[in-house]
């Protein structure tokens, strides 16, 4: 009887201690939900979330401070997955805010004074341009998020929504003709 | 005899040939206006290298192809250049896309290029791009890249694809009967090029004429390493994968090319253009195309490329009573043509004019059954069923899981679906969702890098300058009278406006000595609006200034609270 309990409490010991090793040895440093959050954000960097980027919005997500239904740019299908990824209920966009086409920044090369202030606002350092020297955005890597357009003295940056051209169609979505049900057209 | 192996799968439509491939192939006449897409093959658009007004040459280059997977185009006729502008083009989406119009002078001249001495293999490959040449089966991928084996690969087998599995068409039959000599010739030239051993020409034995007008030219040209191989009918046979294993028994890997078992597959047309860009230095400017269907004279015809497609309707007859819409391509794997506007181009091989009766509009799709019937038609051992209840359900994963890129879009479970589902429209919806999706995984991937490098940049940058003011702030406390003019302002502020008033001061003597000679005798009114923009500037300039001034102060105010 002793014997078995002996025993017993020894191999609880032995795995416990095993196992508390393992805890340290083994520890994950960073929050592996917060890299998953991050990866469905459609970093825009845009900051309509309130968030000052995609990586603090994907932080307060994962600290269950934030909804899952603050950005914009990534639209249903962002909130879709978002809400797949962490076991609830998709919901609508949050108030106030409002899906927009996908546009780049443009900047008007006339009326451009070379201030530079659009340059220290781009959150991804898309704008190439020097001091009294024109500004130009390199269109492929702005992500559209607007945020050039408040600090511009002169208000020479607008957007431009992405035409669709047929490198950028999609085939649509099939789509079915519904069919009647015979003699009930006649009733 | 090459023995033959029979690919899983096929259909057999009733083939439509008779129709158009009983006349030989004639000549459209010069038509007053070519529009010319600057967009004809896989790969990145050409670039235009004419402007409007500018005269051309038949055959001359009006874009030049973009490095990478790109190739040329070339004016179909001698004129001027009208515009360049965004115009219908023969594509499923009905978009317009870039085209360059070129109105024809009626002289036709063109621009005669000695057939080339001698050529190195780069000299041809590069001349080969900027000739233009793109595959004219129906993929027009650029000629160019497909001679081109990689240091490790080796083809030794050449496929010459005559199959023409697909119904109605008949442009590779008439052109194998009445240029059997060219095509075998630049074969020969494309063997040279890829070094193959060997050349088999992959025929379907519904096309006896043409098999036997191709026998004649092997034997005349007495070549022994080419062999004629018929091949049965069975829908999709022009699949270079399924060819391939008909007639080697290679299997190509899924996800892979022919060139991974060591085929490389080129199309008739593609052959007979290529031998006559190398052998008399012309560029693709013109392609069969077959007219056919609800036609009143269908047939082939030899159509310079910019033609408009309605012109060519209207050359083979015009449309009969009953007609109702047009396919570009054939009826298995074409699609819909939104503007009879749109020109030929180097993809289009056959206009197929529908008619009621034999093109009825599509029974309404019903739920699947489970039959199993697309997945015994399937070509590739596919499973399409289970694939359309991905894609149907917006499940892209899932059915990439299923092979989907694997899947050549032949159109074999439409044909046999006996609920009507528009399976092939499922598989190209989601094949372009996921390439749409995985772009913009891609972008955003991008810009979480670059957001990221800021961060670290803007933190190095903050840290850098603390340091440089904590170094400041030592010799200030030693040197207490230099700063007496400004007494509340750090050094490192006063210095930099010192900088700033002393460099100020020197640019205003500098404008003084320089007065502007280019504004000295002009009229009266001229020097008024030439002030009023140097007003206009000056407040412009002011207004920075004026914000820069504000930054820097803010700037400077936190630094002082910490420098004491």
């Amino acid at each position: 009887m002793l014997d078995a309990i002996l025993i017993l409490s020894a191999i609880g010991l032995l795995l416990g201690a095993i196992l508390g090793w393992a805890a340290v040895r083994y520890r994950v440093q960073d929050d592996p939900l917060l890299e998953k959050i991050d990866a469905v954000l459609p970093q825009t960097q845009c900051g309509q979330c309130g968030y000052p980027g995609c990586k603090p919005y994907a932080e307060a997500i994962a600290k269950g401070e934030a909804d899952i239904n603050l950005c914009p740019p990534g639209g249903d299908e962002g909130i879709q997955r978002l809400a797949e990824l962490l076991g609830v209920e998709p919901k609508p966009l949050g108030e106030g805010l409002e899906p927009k086409p996908k546009a780049v920044a443009i900047i008007d090369e006339s009326t451009c004074i070379g201030c530079t202030l659009c340059i220290q606002a781009c959150p991804v350092d898309a704008i190439v341009g020097a001091a009294k020297q024109m500004h130009v955005i390199v269109a492929n890597q702005c992500t559209g998020c607007e945020l050039c357009l408040p600090p511009c003295p002169v208000d020479c940056i607008h957007m431009v929504a992405e035409a669709e051209n047929t490198q950028t169609w999609k085939w649509p979505y099939p789509i079915f003709t519904i069919k009647p049900v015979a003699g009930r057209a006649a009733e | 005899m090459t023995a033959l192996f029979k690919f899983p799968g096929g259909v057999h439509p009733p083939d439509h040939k008779a129709e158009s491939n009983t006349t030989p192939i004639r000549d459209l006449p010069l038509l007053p206006r070519y529009v010319v897409p600057l967009s004809q093959h896989l790969g990145k658009p050409a670039e235009p290298c004419v402007s409007v007004g500018e005269r051309v040459l038949g055959g001359q280059m009006i874009g030049a192809p973009k490095p990478g997977v790109s190739a040329a185009i070339h004016a179909p006729t001698s004129g001027r250049v009208s515009a360049i502008e965004a115009r219908p083009i023969a594509h499923p989406s009905g978009l317009n896309a870039p085209c360059i119009v070129i109105d024809s002078d009626g002289e036709d001249a063109c621009i005669t290029t000695p057939p080339p001495a001698h050529e190195d293999r780069e000299t041809q490959l590069t001349r080969l791009r900027n000739m233009g040449l793109a595959g004219l089966g129906g993929a027009v991928f650029p000629t160019h890249i497909k001679l081109a084996p990689g240091s490790d690969e080796h083809w030794p087998l050449l496929i010459l694809n005559g199959a023409e599995c697909e119904p109605w068409i008949t442009c590779d039959d008439r052109l194998m009967r009445e240029h059997a000599d060219a095509i075998l010739d630049g074969a020969h030239l494309i063997q040279n090029l890829i070094g193959a051993a060997q050349i088999l020409v992959g025929v379907e034995d519904n096309k006896p004429e043409a098999i036997a007008a191709l026998r004649s030219a092997a034997n005349t040209a007495s070549q022994s390493n080419i062999s004629i191989c018929p091949v049965p009918t069975l829908y999709p046979m022009g699949g270079g994968k399924q060819l391939t294993y008909a007639l080697t028994g290679r299997t190509t890997p899924s996800g892979g090319r022919t060139t991974d078992v060591g085929v490389q597959v080129f199309n008739v047309g593609t052959a007979y253009a290529l031998q006559h860009a190398i052998r008399h230095g012309e560029p693709l400017t013109r392609r069969i195309v077959t007219v056919t269907g609800a036609v009143k004279n269908p047939g082939n015809y030899a159509v310079r490329i910019g033609t408009p497609i309605s012109a060519l309707i209207a050359a083979a007859g015009g449309r009969t009573p009953n007609a109702y819409g047009t396919l570009i391509g054939g009826p298995m794997m074409g699609f819909d043509l939104a503007s009879d506007e749109a020109p030929v181009s180097k993809m289009v091989n056959c206009i197929l004019v529908k008619d009621n009766q034999n093109f009825p509009p599509p029974a309404p799709a019903l739920p699947c059954i489970r039959c199993g019937a697309c997945a015994r038609a399937c070509p590739v051992s596919l499973q399409p069923f289970e694939m359309h209840w991905y894609a149907r359900a917006h499940d892209f994963g899932k059915a990439q899981s299923f092979k989907l890129f694997d899947c050549i879009e032949c159109g074999c479970c439409d044909h046999v679906c006996p609920s009507h589902i528009p399976l092939v429209s499922f598989f190209r919806y989601a094949k372009s969702e996921i390439w749409a999706r995985e772009q913009e995984k891609d972008a955003a991937d991008r810009a979480r890098v670059r957001h990221e490098f800021r961060s670290f940049r803007l933190e190095r940058e903050k840290m850098e300058k603390a340091a440089k003011h904590a170094a400041a702030a030592k010799p200030k406390t030693e040197v207490a009278t230099a700063p007496a003019a400004v007494p509340d302002a750090d050094p490192e502020a006063a210095r930099k406006k010192a900088i700033l008033a002393a460099a100020m001061a020197r640019a205003a003597e500098a404008r003084k000595e320089i007065t502007p000679k280019n504004t000295e005798g002009l009229p009266e009114d001229k020097v008024r609006e030439i002030s009023e923009i140097e007003s206009r500037r000056a407040s412009l300039l002011q207004s920075v200034h004026d914000s820069i001034v504000k930054e820097e102060e803010e700037e400077s105010s936190p630094a002082q609270k910490e420098s004491p």
